[in-house]
């Protein structure tokens, strides 16, 4: 779970509707709502993000509906990880049941600025800014997340632990 | 250091150690449950795991309560696909017609939730059972249908706010008064991700059924849970469910506490929720005059047999004011029973107030009682949104049962000691 990629900051508050606006909703297919990733908050953000960057938010990233496209679209960008000061309850749980990776840092997300480039061990809980060389300790992931995220999220996680137990 | 609720309750469930909110464990859960409009849904996230079997068929819990009785095609349709998945998956605790009532009354009157239970349940008033001591939150579908599975799930160790409640109340002060008032001073996001936890001596002065109905607003203060220790009041109550509980479950006295605020029951008067939020809370003489066009008694929150018995005393020998419609819903068969007995449904229907099966009907704006345009309801339920009954027209006004009887006899909003 190591990530390596450059920072796209946004604000505090973002909602569900800033992320996937609802008018794209007719699809669940990833790939097609990354196209509109953020669309809700800049039309042409998504244009900026090349795959394997990391978002980086401010308070409360993820609030308002409880759809789970909403970590989907930003999987479906490329974005396989979102480091923020704090995440909406329903977004956390959805983010990590979709297989995002979600890093809660509090006020040393103010650290990553846009643009930085950012490595991150997901599993370790270790946050390096490659340009500035601060770095972000957090409670490491516990392994069963791990598990989870690695199967791309809990429906396929479910599956392979049925099959194996077959 | 020591334990709040929360994390106690966790780590009774948990191989890890919880040491700290924000910290993720693993927990095994005791009960899953869903109703009639979450569990086709889970039913689905089921298929897509490729999952034929549940985790424990008598630990699956499946009520209909929601359009019971079913209010059109759609809704029918849905009980039976939820009746079906009952009977191939062998889940016996499964609830409809006759046997059914609001999940949140019917689960602990059967005896199904208890003292240091992890329950979980697609439906956000399953917080309802920390009233009796046990952890229990609102899942949505994908995380409702791997407990089903896994008989297991994840959560975010919360951290906790603290209410101690001191004072003897005065006749009229229910549960529901307590956390409207609690809601009132927070805020709809004052718990948001937290647990709040009651304590302190005026405890003894709420019976079980009051500390559900406190539990079961937690959510509209945005909480996770809403906690109340196990004492002989819990394990009284739960005999009658037939359960022998007697392990007390209390904080630890060093337990850590995000905040914490007072409540003195012998000052609270009642309290009524404005539209429409329900932290939108004014004492009731603030909102006296305040005409009326329906009032409903029932829900998860008051339709228990304590809020009838209050209703029924403050209806008898009364009759609802003309013009204005009363109706009545006791939350499960059994309390249906019980005021049956009791003599209470027949000082109701005396009254002049419409008495309805156990259902959740006009508490979601299902049916049963929908409002039309520029109608004013006060309801003993949780919640009290723009159109949350009917017509984004309408508005709803949320109490206890002792202001909503009395309101129905004045055909206003009224302090229950005027009747
Ligand atoms: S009574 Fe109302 S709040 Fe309670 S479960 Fe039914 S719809 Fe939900």
């Amino acid at each position: 779970m190591h990530y390596t990629g450059k920072a796209h900051r946004v604000g505090d508050h973002i909602d569900t509707d800033a992320i996937i606006p609802a008018r794209y909703l007719v699809s669940t297919d990833p790939n097609e709502l990354g196209q509109y990733c953020m669309a809700g908050m800049s039309p042409d953000w998504i244009s900026r993000v090349t795959s394997g960057d990391i978002l980086v938010a401010g308070a409360n990233f993820g609030c308002g509906s409880s759809r789970e496209h909403a970590p989907l679209a930003l999987l479906g960008a490329g974005i396989p990880l979102v480091i923020a000061r704090s995440f909406a309850r329903i977004f956390y749980r959805n983010g990590f049941n979709m297989g995002l990776v979600l890093m809660e840092v509090g006020d040393r997300a103010d650290i990553l600025r846009d643009g930085d480039r950012i490595q991150a061990d997901a599993e370790e809980g270790i946050i390096r800014n490659l340009t500035t060389e601060q770095e972000i300790r957090v409670r490491p992931l516990p392994d069963f997340m791990r598990r989870i995220l690695e199967s791309g999220g809990l429906v396929p996680y479910v599956r392979k632990r049925l099959e194996s137990a077959a | 250091m020591g334990h709040s609720l929360a994390q106690k309750l966790l780590q009774a469930h948990t191989g890890e150690t919880v040491d700290e909110p924000g910290q993720i464990v693993r927990c095994g859960v005791d009960l899953v449950l869903a109703n009639d409009i979450t569990a086709p849904l889970a039913i689905d996230s089921m298929e897509r795991m490729g999952a034929k079997r549940v985790f424990d068929p008598e630990r699956v819990v499946l009520v209909c309560d929601h359009f019971t009785p079913n209010k059109d095609i759609a809704s029918a349709e849905q009980v039976k696909l939820v009746r079906d998945f009952a009977a191939r998956t062998g889940i016996s605790h499964y609830y409809e017609g006759g046997v059914c009532g609001v999940e949140h009354a019917l689960l602990p009157e059967q005896g199904l939730v208890g003292p240091w239970d992890l329950v979980v349940g697609a439906d956000s008033h399953t917080c309802t059972y920390g009233g009796l001591g046990a952890f229990a939150t609102g899942l949505g579908s994908t995380d409702i249908a791997a407990a089903m599975v896994l008989g297991e799930t994840w959560f975010k160790v919360p951290p906790s706010i603290l209410v101690r409640l001191s004072g003897e109340p005065s006749r009229f002060i229910g549960g529901k008064d307590v956390v409207l008032n609690l809601i009132g001073r927070i805020g709809v996001d004052g718990a948001l991700y937290k647990a709040l936890e009651f304590s302190g001596p005026g405890l003894a002065a709420l019976d079980a059924e009051a500390r559900m109905t406190a539990a079961n607003m937690a959510i509209e203060a945005g909480g996770k849970a809403g906690l109340f220790p196990a004492d002989e009041v819990t394990f009284a109550y739960l005999r009658n469910a037939g359960r022998a509980d007697a392990t007390p479950l209390a904080a630890d006295a060093d337990a850590e506490y995000e905040s914490s605020l007072d409540i003195d029951l012998g000052r609270l008067e009642p309290q009524v929720a404005c539209p429409h939020l329900p932290d939108n809370v004014r004492p009731v003489r603030e909102v006296e005059d305040v005409k009326l066009d329906q009032v409903v008694i029932g829900s998860c929150t008051n339709g228990r047999i304590s809020d009838l018995r209050q209703a029924a005393e403050i209806l008898k020998d009364h009759t609802v004011a003309p013009g204005l419609r009363l109706i009545i819903l006791p939350a499960t068969p059994r309390i249906y029973h019980m005021a049956l007995e009791e003599g209470l449904l027949e000082i109701f229907s005396r009254a002049g107030a419409v008495i309805g099966p156990p259902t959740c009907g006009p508490c979601l704006g299902g049916h049963m009682g929908i409002l039309a345009g520029g109608e004013r309801c006060l309801a003993t339920t949780n919640r009290n949104f723009k159109g949350r009954m009917g017509s984004l027209e309408s508005e709803v006004y949320l109490s206890g049962p002792a202001v909503a009887a009395a309101s129905a006899v004045a055909g206003r909003i009224s302090h229950p000691g005027r009747i």
